[in-house]
């Protein structure tokens, strides 16, 4: 069979997914989550009275904490597979791939499994994110001075 | 008022994620990436601090946060020990995300087990 036509067939034959409905779900998703992040900064900051920029890094680490407990409890994916992109791009995403890895890989072992592995989906997010902080410093640095 | 806005940006950004997963073949990965990526291209001219100013933690939760801290911890040591200050500060302001990220994965794989 020639590999157009096979081409064809499976593109006929892939479910396809309701875009409209996909979108809505993560515009709606993504906004409660920022509306979620904005409740937790203005709580902490009410309740520890502390400033605004480290009550931001208190509600980071607890929404971190969430994905990673919720992945662990095991029904965080299923909320990934209905809300998509609304629940990747925040960074529950980054916590919830850091805990799948962690998990899929501790029973090959603490070092050659745990260790080696954890960074294995979420280490991309930190390696473009440096190099291409490092680049548009320099850049910034040649073009405003500092 | 504030609310508003962290609902429609942290919304839109979603939405952008959502419309480049379902029209092309990128993976969540990619997209996580690209966004870490457009993050800090919007820091290094100063547009970031403004959304973060107008929409207040619905800027800070999607992971375009994530470059917009690198570059903005480099920069503020860049101002007082120039450019080699570019490699000392990157990681001053994230470094509490990823230690969180790091040692909550650790300690929590060792309680649940993968289910499928």
């Amino acid at each position: 069979m020639e590999k157009s036509k096979y081409k064809q067939i499976v593109a006929n034959h892939t479910p396809k997914e309701n875009r409209l409905y996909n979108s809505l779900i993560s515009f709606i998703v993504g906004g409660a989550m920022g509306i979620i992040g904005q409740l937790l900064i203005e709580a902490y900051s009410y309740y520890f009275s502390i400033p605004t920029a480290y009550a931001s890094t208190f509600m980071i680490i607890t929404l971190i904490f969430i994905g990673c407990l919720f992945t662990g409890l095991g029904f965080f994916d299923k909320w990934v597979n209905f809300a998509k992109c609304g629940l990747i791009i925040p960074i529950t995403g980054f916590a919830h791939a850091m805990m799948s890895a962690a998990m899929e890989y501790r029973k090959e072992g603490l070092v050659t499994g745990l260790g080696s592995n954890m960074f294995k989906l979420a280490g991309s997010v930190i390696i473009f994110g440096v190099v291409s902080a490092y680049i548009f410093g320099l850049l910034r640095i040649l073009v405003i001075g500092g | 008022m504030i609310y508003l806005n962290a609902f429609i940006f942290c919304g839109i950004i979603c939405l952008i994620g959502q419309i480049i997963l379902d029209n092309t073949k990128l993976t969540p990965g990619h997209i996580t990436t690209l966004f870490v990526v457009v993050g800090a291209f919007l820091d290094s001219f100063d547009i970031y601090d403004k959304i973060v100013l107008w929409a207040g933690g619905g800027s800070l939760v999607p992971i375009t946060s994530f470059g917009h801290l690198l570059i903005h911890g480099a920069m503020d040591t860049v101002n007082n020990f120039g450019i080699m200050g570019l490699f000392m500060g990157m990681f001053d302001l994230t470094s509490s995300g990823i230690v969180a990220a790091i040692t909550f994965s650790f300690i929590l794989s060792f309680i649940f087990q993968p289910r499928d």
